[in-house]
């Protein structure tokens, strides 16, 4: 069994490596993919062994990016596009809502759009504006997309092979803060029997409380469990991994236990993930609830700039914060 | 050279054109048939081409007869607007020879992107024409299969489709499917109002960058709704082409002779691995930009009469008879099956079903979604319990 301790970045070059290898329809496009790799060097080495033609170096055109990869779609190829940086999607933002999103259903299932989107999404690494930001609820609130994001490399490594083998478009965020940390990753685990792309998953059982996140959050989560364990209480952590289906079967079990939910992303509070979670727990576990649902997240603010992103991003002790007041309801 | 070919070439001949009045003063505009219905034997284009076509005369009379139908059938269509049975209708009216001229000049495996005006397209693509009324009634967005045809769905976000033609046209090019005689061409239609969209200029910038097997064909109408055309550009649309490294070519969009000949030796070069071209087709919309629009409002009644002297149609219809290609008992014959066609045409939109409310729920996802089939069950419920209720 070829299992190896990867970063979350090469558990992802691997993926898309493999999913090139299966499929000769898989092509991968985007600014600076080829001899650079991606500036994250997501890529690295896959235009080389892959030629130009498969690991395709765009002009500098998101709008462009998107919308070619939906003819490249209709003609039956699975482009896999990557956006540089979250915060310049918005160019593509019309080609991914009114046209990626929706052809499927125009043509009455006649077309599909096998088309994964990668994002690298969300702050912690000092980048300067537009560089940060988290705009899963954009997606995640457009019909006809789904919406996952990985938080671990085993994760990483899967989603990223799931989210191209599917035939829906899905946007794929790949929390950028944790490119470089590393994992146990089973390479040739077969892909049909992993587990499923669109399902949460516990991360850490507990009693007392659920916390709930996703991406980046998940190992702010876990850490913030750890701590709270220290101090005798047990945290269980969901790793929510599909934004869009929300899977909350499982969160629904967990709440049930715990009567305690706390939702934590990096993304604003306002109309945000957290807030559609909140609504279908106390619709489903009403009865069960010890306190409200709670929320950590940004704030209602710009993203701000990098000598403030510490005091923007839900961290350990913001969480724990939440959790104690879950406890004085 | 077979019969129906346009006999486009570029091997250096440069056989000045028999007199031409440009319908325009622009004497870059390729035109063979004036206004009047004389024929022009040969054109050369700014750029050396040059442009002619060799019809039999059955093919002649085809071309007639898809403009007359189309016309009548898109004629109906806005009636059936006015009697509440279309929710609206976007009339190509006058822009009949662009659309056939172009739309005849595509090959059985070319590909073609539309907005949502180019009726006259779907019906040279063989595509029943009450597809896109199913659209504009509101029963579906579309129902035809666009690989099937050839023909992809409607457009209706302005010139989002150049950039699919252009990755369409991309995949053209991987699939080793240029550089032949029956190699593939991909042509994108987008209008004057769309040439100023971010996505047409990328889409520009692409096709030259892959040399994408595309045929840039934009339909001038004049008007974006009510804006006119020197709101969108300061230059005349196909010069833009050379900025981004391909060649651009006005042609006259009301001629349908000249539209195929510019159109089809556009795409052979693409099927060829030439690359990308524009071609400007100059015309006019004859009506409202849909039947929403009061184009009285912001275009004065001289105007439109100069371009009527131009009709496609009228020019079309001379001809044959100048050259006695047709009959007066050709003119009539065609004539009612336009009005038969129109007729079928009314009588199945009116029997169109709704659609079951349901199926709202269809085909959302490839895979589907625990959520909808939740939405679903949840709505049928609901409805389940009207079931029996007088009210």
């Amino acid at each position: 069994m070829a299992t190896e301790t990867l970063t979350l970045g090469k558990a992802l070059n691997i993926g898309l490596r493999k999913a090139l290898e299966n499929d000769p329809k898989v092509v991968i496009m985007g600014e600076d993919v080829g001899k650079l790799g991606g500036v994250f060097r997501i890529t690295d080495g896959l235009q080389k062994d892959f030629g130009d033609q498969r690991v395709i170096d765009t002009p500098l055109a998101e709008s462009g990016i998107i919308g070619t990869a939906v003819g490249l779609a209709i003609r039956g190829y699975r482009p896999v596009c990557e956006i540089q940086f979250d915060g310049f999607v918005y160019p593509a933002y019309d080609q991914i809502v009114s046209q990626v999103a929706k052809m499927h259903y125009r043509s009455r299932g006649k077309l599909n759009i096998p088309m994964v989107i990668r994002i690298p999404f969300g702050g912690g690494i000092g980048a300067v504006e537009h560089h940060s930001e988290s705009p899963e609820a954009y997606f995640a609130h457009t019909a006809g997309l789904k919406v996952v994001s990985c938080a671990s490399p085993q994760d990483a490594y899967v989603m990223i092979q799931q989210a191209i083998v599917s035939d829906d478009p899905i946007v794929f965020l790949e929390p950028k803060r944790r490119y470089w940390e590393k994992g146990q990753v089973d390479l040739d685990a077969p892909l049909a029997e992993a587990y499923p792309l669109h399902a949460a998953r516990v991360a850490r059982a507990g009693t007392d409380a659920t916390l709930l996140a996703y991406g980046p959050m998940v190992r702010t989560c876990l850490d913030a469990a750890a701590a709270a364990a220290e101090d005798g209480r047990d945290l269980e952590v969901i790793d929510l991994r599909t934004l869009s289906p929300l899977d909350l079967g499982v969160v629904y079990e967990s709440v049930r236990r715990t009567g305690r939910a706390v939702v934590v992303h990096e993304a604003p509070s306002n109309v945000g993930l957290g807030a559609e979670i909140a609504a279908r727990i106390t619709e489903e576990c009403f009865y069960s609830l010890e306190s409200p649902v709670l929320r950590v997240t940004g704030f209602d603010t710009p993203y701000p700039a990098a000598r403030m992103e510490e005091e923007y991003l839900p961290d350990l002790d913001r969480v724990l914060d939440a959790v104690d007041r879950t406890f004085g309801w | 050279m077979a019969k129906g070919d346009p006999g486009a070439s570029t091997r250096g001949r440069r056989a000045a054109p028999r007199s031409r009045k440009a319908v325009t003063g622009d004497p870059e505009l390729v035109q063979l048939l004036t206004p009047a219905g004389e024929r022009i034997d040969s054109v050369t284009g700014p750029d050396g081409t040059e442009y002619r076509v060799d019809f039999t005369d059955e093919e002649y009379r085809g071309l007639y007869r898809d403009l007359v139908l189309v016309r009548k059938l898109d004629a109906e269509a806005t009636a059936l607007q006015r009697q509440g049975e279309l929710g609206i209708w976007a009339s190509l009216l006058g822009q009949e020879a662009a659309q056939v001229g172009s739309g005849r000049a595509l090959r059985t495996q070319d590909m073609a992107f539309p907005t949502y005006r180019e009726h006259g397209v779907l019906y040279c693509r063989g595509i029943d024409p009450i597809m896109p009324l199913g659209l504009f009634r509101g029963v579906d967005q579309g129902g035809w299969d666009p690989n099937e045809f050839k023909f992809n769905m409607y457009t209706i976000v302005i010139g989002a489709q150049t950039l699919h033609a252009t990755g369409y046209a991309m995949g053209v090019t991987m699939d080793g499917r240029t550089g032949t005689d029956d190699g593939e061409a991909v042509i994108a239609y987008f209008g004057d109002g769309a040439s100023s969209q971010g996505d047409v200029n990328e889409s520009f910038v692409w096709a030259g960058v892959f040399n994408a097997p595309l045929v840039f064909f934009c339909q001038n109408n004049q008007y974006a709704i009510s804006e006119p055309l020197e709101r969108q550009t300061r230059i005349p649309l196909y010069r833009r082409a050379a900025g981004f490294g391909f060649p651009g070519t006005r042609v006259d969009g009301n001629d349908v002779l000249a539209t195929y000949a510019v159109t089809r030796h556009a795409l052979d070069n693409a099927r060829h691995g030439q690359g990308p071209s524009l071609i400007e087709a100059y015309t006019y919309r004859m009506g409202a930009h849909t039947t929403s629009d009061d184009p009285t409002r912001y275009r004065i009644a001289s105007e439109v009469e100069a371009w009527q002297a131009k009709d496609p149609i009228a020019r079309m219809k001379a001809f044959l008879e100048r050259e006695k290609i047709a009959d007066e008992g050709f003119f009539t014959d065609i004539d009612e099956q336009a009005r038969r066609e129109a007729i079928d045409l009314r009588e199945r939109v009116l029997a169109m079903p709704d659609p079951e409310p349901v199926t709202l729920f269809d085909h959302v996802y490839p895979n589907g979604s625990p959520l909808l089939d939740e939405q679903r069950a949840q709505f049928s419920r609901y409805l389940e319990s009207f079931e029996g209720s007088v009210h």
